[in-house]
């Protein structure tokens, strides 16, 4: 009796000590955000970091609601958004965490090594389907993708093949393999010397070829490189985001800051994401 | 009345037992049945059936049209069925009539362990080894095509069917082969005119077997028919890629909002597989029924 009431004392003054910290949002991110928890929890044995997905708007909803603490995000925070917030006596905070550049991938001996967004648009929605269009060899075009559950292919949808334009109702081509998972568009590249895929900076391995990307023709062409998306110079790259509910205190505070560090940022290069400093 | 008074207590409770998980599988069927109807009902109300009926299949921009999945799943089914039919009952023939002994009690065994290949597997070596060889072979742009998963499927469909038929083949009376001998036939003669006519309607269950197991697989052609919802336009179609009901329900239903149209438009392909598999053995069951009531006219 006496060494059961002990142990509950204890635990209960080790509750008292710990604080959770709420965290939701982005499906992009939640991988991303898990791994920082734990790591955190590592060092940090009194914060628990408390991470769920469900998508960014689901998260910023929750920010607005006051549910969590922290909201993750593949995309900005909308206008109405930080309106309904300041309406609940809210004023969400943006952190930058990180960066994701979305590659675009080849065989490796396939001659062609640029093209333009407006290339790449026309090549994903159909318009050209031959590799000889765009400078390489009598080859048809064979297109990967994603599957549609997947951020990077509704990014791809909007900021590649619509190039970023809301009115435009361009779809992929009705011929794009949709394959499950990364290292199905990884396979088919490496083998077959007709196929263009896509895929986060991160799954890019050393047998496939990667091309350089320009704006607009005429402009100058950019490999996906740490140093090119950090410098905005790669034309197909995303910021990643936390929003916090007003300026972070305490343990939120201390957590943001420790995110923003070089042992976090490690992480967010181990993960395929594009860190916002150089680490050495 | 003697007899029921002497039957234990435990002998009731196993009869009872019996009794229960016999009727548990059909309640399972009819309570699948339900939930798909509800919640792929409401599929039918919420999108016309002119959009279903189309050959876009877009969900996250609202476009379902269901036509290119029906087909992706028939094309590839029928594909693998005339693949896997013909090999599978010349196997179990070689099996069943031609080797000695020996050599069956090793190859049966062989063949009834490819049952047991986990389907991811058969699609890591498809995707990796069998599609580069499509591609290179046949000259053709990719490697994932409705072919591609033909082939895998055939070979996974195979050890049923063979299996099954072997077994058929093995049960026709020793009796009905001499008698063929005897008028002077051939042994080739005998297997095909005799031994395979009296064991159709077994051979007919195999196929079916090797129908379903096709029609339902969903990782195995997930991973190498490339997964594009395209209507195929003719025959060289089947060297393009395709995607089937159950490829398109396994990589979209695990992101989809709950109640979303999106959602019971997936559970509404679900019932169409539901529907279409049923439909499949209703008729081999009435062509087996038919049969034996031919050879029961025939006996009497």
């Amino acid at each position: 009796m006496v060494l059961a009431g002990c142990g509950h004392q204890t635990a209960a003054q080790d509750e008292a000590m710990t604080v959770t910290v709420q965290n939701k949002g982005s499906d992009t991110i939640v991988n991303l955000a898990l791994a920082w928890a734990e790591r955190y929890h590592d060092i940090n044995p009194q914060v628990r970091v408390a991470v769920t997905g469900g998508g960014s708007g689901t998260g910023i909803a929750a920010l607005i609601n006051g549910t969590v603490d922290i909201a993750n995000a593949s995309r900005k925070i909308k206008t109405e958004e930080i309106e309904a917030a300041q309406a609940n006596g809210i004023e969400p905070v943006t952190f930058v965490i990180a960066r994701d550049a979305i590659a675009i991938i080849v065989h490796p001996s396939n001659p062609v090594d640029k093209l333009t967004l407006q290339q790449i648009s026309d090549i994903f929605s159909g318009k050209i389907t031959n590799w000889q269009e765009v400078g390489g060899e009598d080859r048809p075009i064979v297109l990967l993708s994603r599957e549609t559950n997947s951020g990077t292919h509704v990014f791809f949808l909007e900021e590649v093949i619509r190039l970023g334009n809301k009115d435009d109702d361009t779809l992929f081509s009705q011929d794009t393999l949709l394959l499950p998972s990364s290292e199905g568009i990884g396979a088919e590249v490496r083998q077959n010397p007709n196929a263009i895929g896509y895929d986060g900076l991160g799954y890019v391995t050393d047998d496939m070829k990667t091309i350089a990307v320009s704006r607009a023709p005429g402009e100058e062409f950019w490999e996906p490189k740490v140093e090119t998306v950090n410098t905005g110079k790669y034309p197909i790259a995303r910021e990643l985001y936390m929003y916090t509910a007003g300026e972070p205190e305490g343990a939120i505070y201390d957590y943001m800051g420790w995110i923003l560090n070089p042992e976090a940022q490690q992480i967010v290069l181990d993960l395929g994401f594009v860190p916002i400093r150089k680490i050495e | 009345m003697k007899h029921k008074q002497s039957i234990s207590l435990s002998e009731r409770v196993i009869e009872r037992t019996i009794q229960g998980t016999g009727i548990s599988a059909i309640i399972l069927v009819v309570l699948i049945f339900f939930f798909l109807i509800k919640e792929g009902v409401p599929a039918f109300f919420e999108i016309p059936i002119t959009s279903l009926l189309t050959t876009r299949w877009y969900p996250i921009e609202d476009y379902y049209g269901l036509l290119p999945l029906i087909m992706g799943s028939l094309i590839i089914t029928i594909g693998a069925s005339l693949i896997a039919l013909p090999l599978g009952l010349a196997t179990a023939i070689f099996i069943a009539e031609i080797v000695p002994d020996w050599t069956r009690d090793i190859l049966k065994p062989f063949v009834e362990v490819l049952a047991g290949i986990p389907s991811v597997v058969i699609g890591f070596m498809g995707m990796l080894m069998i599609a580069p060889l499509v591609r290179t072979t046949l000259d053709i742009p990719t490697g994932l095509t409705a072919f591609t998963g033909m082939v895998l499927l055939a070979w996974m469909a195979l050890p049923t069917i063979v299996s099954v038929v072997e077994d058929v083949i093995d049960a026709v009376p020793k009796t009905y082969r001499d008698a063929g001998l005897a008028l002077g036939l051939t042994r080739w003669q005998t297997i095909w005119r005799i031994v395979v006519p009296a064991g159709r309607t077994g051979i007919l269950t195999a196929l079916m077997l090797g129908v379903g197991r096709a029609i339902g697989e969903t990782m195995t052609v997930m991973m190498v028919t490339g997964n594009a919802a395209r209507v195929p336009r003719g025959i060289l179609d089947i060297f393009m890629p395709a995607r089937t009901m159950t490829a398109t329900i396994a990589a979209e239903m695990g992101e989809v909002a709950q109640g979303s149209p999106h959602y019971h438009v997936l559970f509404a392909v679900g019932l169409t597989l539901f529907v279409i598999t049923f439909i499949i053995n209703l008729a081999a069951a009435a062509v087996v029924f038919r049969q034996t009531q031919r050879s029961e006219r025939l006996l009497s």
